[in-house]
């Protein structure tokens, strides 16, 4: 086996909006970076990202602003947020939007020429810049344009990332990955990493992700001792696709509560009237998300076990032209022409907020040299991700840990040494599933799984589903270990599938002992032995690492504390925007008096 | 939603099977469901068959262009369409790869040189960094090109990439689209004419539609991108206007010099 590896200074898993937009951050500073891509380049999931990129721009309201954004994007986290990456966030985004504008994209314009921002669930104002419902397309396709046209990057596309090497002094070094293709086998060597591969829905039955959100960068750097956090924390966005089987979970933007749709029960009653009166449709996900759940349990569900989204009445021209994909989408798929009937949506497993622990400025984690950003990090949306926040995340956290793993990599002399044994070991654990004879077939354990995890550590839980779950899930991982494989080592899924099934597993592992471990209801984390916020919970973010024996050692780290500035934002039931909207209003109202 | 008389029913499903030097239909059974697709037929086949049977896909929702290959040997996207629309007709059901690329294995072609393309494509170049005051009626033009999810259909169905090999020539539909829309933002200052002629190769195309035909965001690639981009070349190499007031001269116009 050729066992030469290739060097980098800087090595990049994952190819979606965080990684290629670390990439270009990279190689802007001079280093030499390696993308390696679960798919085709411009495939990730961030294509099928819809409604848009929160950004205060203030375009359409002027009294937008980034402590505004601050304000809902902390109150939506239920305050599990990190404050630091939330400052920087709702700081930086605009810029960030902007820059795409200058690498190509082409957002939606306002009348008078600028970009176009709409509204979205628990923002204060209009605020998403988009386009169309295809947001996640213009920006990966820009980024995608832009790393071609960018020396100094070289994009593996189809390549399965297996192990993280670390070097003696425990500094990550490198990785362990082959090629789909043909199978052959890639060593990286490199002074910095980073994780940028995503989340990990696919743990659950109904999922709005692809195939690839398969958790690999999370699970192979908490195998090599990095910190994962508030792992209970899943978001179930409300609207998914419900019929026919096939499309079931396929994801319904929520652009078309922002475009005016209406949710109803099979009552024909409006109910987010009732849970949410103040925000209706447009309340937070992880609100929306329990109500029509709470709508199905309790017998006032569609005929598939979901609830009626209307949008009809906005009429044909509008909505071929605000929402083409989703017009198109169910015509397609469906056979239903969303603007004249309403259609069926159910909540649909959409995005883990959390991930690995990092550090807010520039994505490090407790391992010297690997880096993470995206959905890949935890800490910017905390107990539940406000809509559009995820697109800007990629940007202005990609373009952070792309910039901060340059400047380690230049200050790292030398090549990172691998040790020969490590990659031997690696290699025939990565054959193994070709040598066990009647083994396990993956695609029946990952079905199990999803069927386990949509069981126990859904949508609701409790502390007996979660330990029901661990219970579960044990036996199930020891039958994981006989997974194995048919076939050759040229473009092989069922191969693939084994070291996918394997990063779930573990990571399903984490969502249940986190969720077990929190005892409150908060955010996406919804408990129905504890279901009320409790203040004491929520001062802390719940941190676990993997031990050499494979137990899992959760340990509390506290909640950063907002400084005063900051904290006193919250003594008003409304965010600064609205506020200063408001006087200003009065203001006016009584010079008018006057 | 679709008759449910198709439910429950098994039906065969005729798939490519092998590489680039050796291989041949197969014939799997597959369990309808209401509103099934050939994607779901394939990995249904996946599942409790032949775990090893190659296909490309990701959203499952014609987002991402992925899972481009031939249904009775038309260029399709599988994830959108429909088993029932065979089985309606009483048609079997034949998927293989896309012709005009080389095979990797099963309904995985390399399309490799697409990228390569791609890379060589002078890239958007801006009169100044933005903000930039855009009319919507510019950018409404702008969107239909960048509908595009480059699953490459147009690609596979081009004559002159199918049955002529030309891709040296002839970068195809995708990237005449991606030239067209490049050229036509208001803020690009490229001068991209001299491009298109000679590394584009657009006097290839011999404006057959089909590229049109089987792209599956409907966009009017021949009309819309690559008529306009013929008409610039023949203004600047061959108006007889500007070649009578030239001297009367019968030569080609020179080559403008590039920037």
């Amino acid at each position: 086996m050729n066992i030469d590896p290739l060097h980098y200074d800087v090595l990049i898993v994952g190819a979606g909006g965080a990684g290629l937009r670390a990439a270009l951050a990279a190689a802007e500073e001079g280093a030499r970076v390696a993308v390696l891509s679960k798919s085709l380049l411009g495939k990730a999931h961030t294509v099928m990202a819809e409604g848009g990129i929160a950004a205060a721009l203030g375009n359409l309201d002027p009294y937008d602003s980034f402590d505004t954004h601050f304000y809902d994007t902390m109150k939506a986290g239920h305050f599990l947020n990190n404050y630091r990456m939330v400052s920087l966030y709702t700081q930086e985004a605009p810029d960030r939007v902007l820059e795409l504008e200058t690498w190509g994209a082409v957002f939606d314009r306002t009348e008078d020429g600028r970009i176009m921002q709409r509204p979205f669930g628990a923002h204060s104002f209009r605020r998403l810049a988009h386009v169309g419902d295809s947001t996640g397309k213009e920006l990966i396709r820009t980024l995608e344009y832009k790393i071609l046209a960018t020396k100094r990057v070289d994009v593996y596309p189809e390549v399965i990332t297996t192990r993280l090497f670390l070097d003696d002094n425990g500094r990550a070094a490198g990785a362990f990955c082959y090629q789909r293709d043909d199978g052959r086998f890639l060593i990286f060597s490199a002074h910095a990493v980073i994780m940028a591969s995503g989340g990990w829905g696919r743990v659950y039955k109904v999922s709005s992700n692809s195939w690839e959100s398969t958790g690999d960068g999370a699970a192979i750097s908490f195998r090599a001792g990095a910190e994962l956090m508030d792992m209970e924390m899943v978001q179930f966005h409300p609207t998914g696709m419900v019929w026919p089987p096939g499309v079931r979970g396929i994801l319904v933007t929520e652009g078309v509560r922002g475009e005016g749709g209406l949710l109803f029960n099979s009552q024909n009653e409006r109910f987010m009237l009732r849970y949410d009166p103040e925000r209706k449709e447009l309340s937070a996900r992880d609100v929306v998300s329990r109500s029509i759940f709470r709508e199905v349990q309790a017998g006032r569900g569609t005929p598939h076990g979901g609830a009626w989204l209307d949008i009809s009445h906005k009429g044909p021209a509008y909505i071929k032209r605000k929402l083409p994909t989703m017009y198109e989408q169910f015509l397609k798929l469906a056979d239903l022409d969303i603007t004249r009937e309403r259609f069926e949506v159910a909540p649909t497993t959409h995005y883990t907020m959390g991930g690995l622990r990092v550090e807010a400025e520039t994505g490090a984690t407790n391992i010297e040299g690997l880096y993470a950003c995206g959905e890949t990090a935890a800490g910017l949306h905390g107990g539940n991700r406000l809509g559009g926040n995820s697109l800007g995340d990629l940007l202005v956290f990609g373009r952070r840990a792309g910039l901060a793993a340059a400047a380690y990599a230049a200050r790292r002399p030398g090549t990172s040494s691998l040790s020969y044994s490590s990659i031997e070991e690696e290699r025939r654990r990565v054959l193994a599933p070709f040598a066990i004879e009647s083994g396990e077939n993956p695609y029946l354990i990952h079905a199990q799984l999803q069927q386990l995890m949509s069981t126990y550590a859904g949508i609701m839980r409790s502390g007996t589903s979660l330990t029901d779950g661990l219970g579960h899930l044990e036996r199930l991982s020891e039958r994981a270990n006989r997974m194995s494989a048919d076939g050759g080592l040229h473009f092989n899924p069922g191969w693939g599938l084994v070291f996918d099934v394997q990063n779930m597993l573990t990571l399903a592992r984490a969502i249940l002992t986190g969720a077990r471990e929190r005892r409150e209801s908060r955010g996406a984390h919804w408990r129905t032995d504890y279901p009320d916020e409790d203040p004491e919970e929520g001062r802390r973010n719940i941190v676990q690492t993997l031990g050499p024996d494979g137990r899992i050692k959760v340990r509390d780290e506290p909640v950063p504390e907002m400084p005063p500035d900051l904290r006193r934002l919250f003594d008003d039931p409304v965010s600064p925007g609205v506020k200063r909207q408001r006087e200003e209003a009065s203001r006016a109202r009584g010079s008018e008096g006057a | 939603m679709t008759e449910d008389g198709f439910r429950g029913r098994e039906v065969p499903i005729w798939i490519f099977r092998g590489d680039g030097l050796s291989g041949e239909e197969r014939q799997y059974m597959v369990e309808l469901s209401p509103g099934m697709v050939v994607l779901d037929a394939v990995l249904y086949v996946q599942q409790h068959e032949a775990p090893d049977l190659a296909v490309r896909w990701n959203c499952k929702a014609a987002h991402c262009g992925s899972c481009g290959a031939e249904v009775n040997g038309r260029p399709r996207l599988l994830c959108k369409t429909r088993m029932d629309d065979y089985m309606r007709r009483n048609e079997a059901v034949h998927v293989g790869p896309m012709k005009t690329f080389p095979v990797i294995r099963d309904l995985v072609p390399d399309i490799r040189k697409n990228y390569e393309i791609a890379r060589r494509i002078p890239p958007f170049t801006p009169a100044h960094p933005a903000p930039f005051q855009l009319w919507p009626e510019d950018v409404e033009r702008l969107k239909e090109f960048r509908r595009c999810i480059e699953c490459f259909l147009c690609q596979d169905v081009c004559h002159v990439l199918r049955d002529h090999h030309r891709l040296d020539h002839y970068m195809g539909p995708r990237f005449m689209l991606k030239l067209a829309e490049l050229d036509m933002h208001p803020l690009d200052t490229r001068d991209r004419t001299p491009y298109v002629r000679r590394e584009g190769g657009v006097d290839w195309c011999n404006v057959t539609r089909c590229c049109s035909d089987v792209c599956p965001e409907a966009i009017a690639i021949t009309e819309n991108a690559i008529i306009p981009l013929k008409e610039r070349v023949a203004d600047r190499y061959f108006d007889p206007i500007r070649d009578f007031w030239r001297g009367r001269s019968r030569r080609p116009a020179p080559e403008p010099p590039e920037k």
